[in-house]
């Protein structure tokens, strides 16, 4: 056990260094810049095999789809806009069964241009056939990235680790890092199925009719469905292994509570420490932080959700629409007897603290279904 | 678990040549057999390089490539007829 103090970015960075990337390939953006420094600077150091230096993220993406073809364990990490220039090749990197590797750290999209924090960029690329953990804190973060290397390789699904920008990436604290040695022990090497070989000659990704590209769309949907095992069950030994359980999602006080609130992300550790301050005045309050958001876990969510009183806190939008977390509950939660609310906001990085969780808390007691934004509080506008 | 991969050779199944508006025809008698249009035809379909091309017209686009480059102009595009459905 190795406990250091150091950013979410450095740590991320590290716990990727221990899982021993083959093709390591970044664009630096803010906020996740840090992560491919530290990776050159590992790289420039002997600690891991390839570092290559590109000139966009298009092209990150594209070195690590041709990396991951030939067999190799891939890694990247990015941001906002660096990601929806991704956009297109992820498809194919999903398509294709590449499990390659990706942090994202999550930042607003432009225009107006912004920097700081929120969940747009990551949630616009849903629909990719990626896999999408959400993690809370940096521990989290750097867990997950281990985990991830294993749910890709054993699923053969891409992982996109999303860690919100500045909150977690530039927050320093203290972080359990497991070392190489101990990765060692919950990372089996990777080995391919099928890989670019000159031996044994075959193409990637080619061309269908219409007679057969329907079944490999609904075979990629339902192995992205059944990844669900999968990940419980990698998180399970993880467990077993460094204390650290992880599954779909991390149920907070919530067997007794009548009120809950659902969310992903850095914001849930503050919903959490809202739900202790409540329950010091015999509130009965609840928190759910989703950390698997694609596959969507509905039949789970359901069975613990029902008959309660649900706020949805989100930092993204669907725009023209209702937002994407909101909506994906609701349908989960369809023929039952719930009240679903839905808050978002926090958007580019405007903080959402335990006094503004507290409002929302208050908002979801009348037991009406409400759809509002995030107000700003008092004091907020500087 | 499906992915979408193929072996060399296997797009076989996928006859090209109803793409053509125009066909490959060659003039036997300028042939001088140098295997230009045999290194340059994009599908490999122009038989055996050491004779008189025999083109598979399963597979011929109609690309009018072996036009361009043979030296001797021996190959001429001509229109293909439609089809009556």
């Amino acid at each position: 056990m190795v406990v250091k103090t150091l950013n979410g970015a450095k740590a991320v960075a590290e716990a990727v260094k221990n899982c021993q990337p083959d093709v390591v390939a970044c664009y630096p953006i803010t906020p996740s810049t840090h992560i491919a420094e530290e990776m050159n600077h590992y790289y420039a150091n002997g600690d891991t095999k390839t570092f290559i230096a590109v000139e966009s993220e298009f092209s990150a993406i594209s070195a690590l789809i041709g990396g991951a073809a030939t067999g190799a364990r891939t890694f990247t990490a990015t941001s906002s806009q660096g990601l929806l220039l991704m956009h297109e090749a992820l498809f194919n990197a999903a398509g294709m069964r590449l499990p390659i590797v990706m942090v994202v750290a999550n930042r607003a999209v432009s225009a107006p241009l912004s920097i700081w924090n929120d969940e747009q960029d990551s949630m616009s690329q849903r629909d990719t056939g990626w896999i999408q953990l959400y993690c809370k804190n940096n521990q989290e973060a750097v867990d997950s990235v281990i985990q991830a290397f294993e749910i890709a390789e054993t699923t053969l699904l891409p992982v996109m680790v999303c860690i919100d920008g500045h909150y977690l990436t530039h927050a320093v604290g203290q972080v359990n890092i497991p070392p190489q040695s101990e990765v060692q022990d919950v990372l089996p090497p990777f080995k391919p199925k099928i890989f670019l070989d000159p031996e044994n000659p075959l193409s990637l990704g080619v061309y269908t009719n219409p007679s057969h590209y329907q079944e490999f769309r609904e075979d990629l949907h339902n192995d992205l469905l059944q990844s669900k095992e999968k990940i419980i069950e990698i998180g399970k030994k993880f467990g077993k292994r460094f204390l650290r359980t992880y599954g779909l999602f991390e149920e907070y006080k919530l067997k007794d509570a009548e009120f809950v609130l659902v969310g992903l992300g850095s914001v849930m550790d503050n919903v959490k420490a809202t739900v202790n301050e409540l329950r010091n005045e015999n509130q009965k309050v609840g928190a759910l932080h989703l950390r698997c958001f694609r596959p969507f876990p509905s039949e789970e969510l359901k069975k613990i959700l029902s008959g309660k009183t649900i706020g949805v806190i989100e930092r993204d939008l669907s725009l023209g629409a209702q937002p994407p977390l909101y909506t994906e509950i609701v349908e989960a939660l369809q023929g039952t007897n719930t009240i679903v609310s839905s808050f978002f906001g926090g958007l580019g990085g405007r903080n959402l603290d335990r006094t503004a969780i507290k409002v929302l808390f208050q908002k979801i007691k009348s037991k009406k279904p409400l759809k509002e934004w995030i107000a700003q509080q008092k004091g907020d506008q500087k | 678990m499906r992915i979408p991969f193929s072996k060399p050779g296997t797009t076989i199944s996928n006859k090209t040549g109803s793409w053509k508006a125009f066909r490959p025809e060659i003039d036997a008698k300028k042939c001088v057999k140098c295997a230009i249009c045999h290194n340059f035809c994009p599908e490999g379909i122009m038989g055996n390089p050491t004779k008189i091309p025999e083109i598979d017209f399963e597979y011929c686009k109609g690309c009018a490539i072996c036009e361009v480059e043979c030296p001797v102009k021996a190959i001429k595009m001509v229109r293909e007829p439609l089809k009556e459905k």
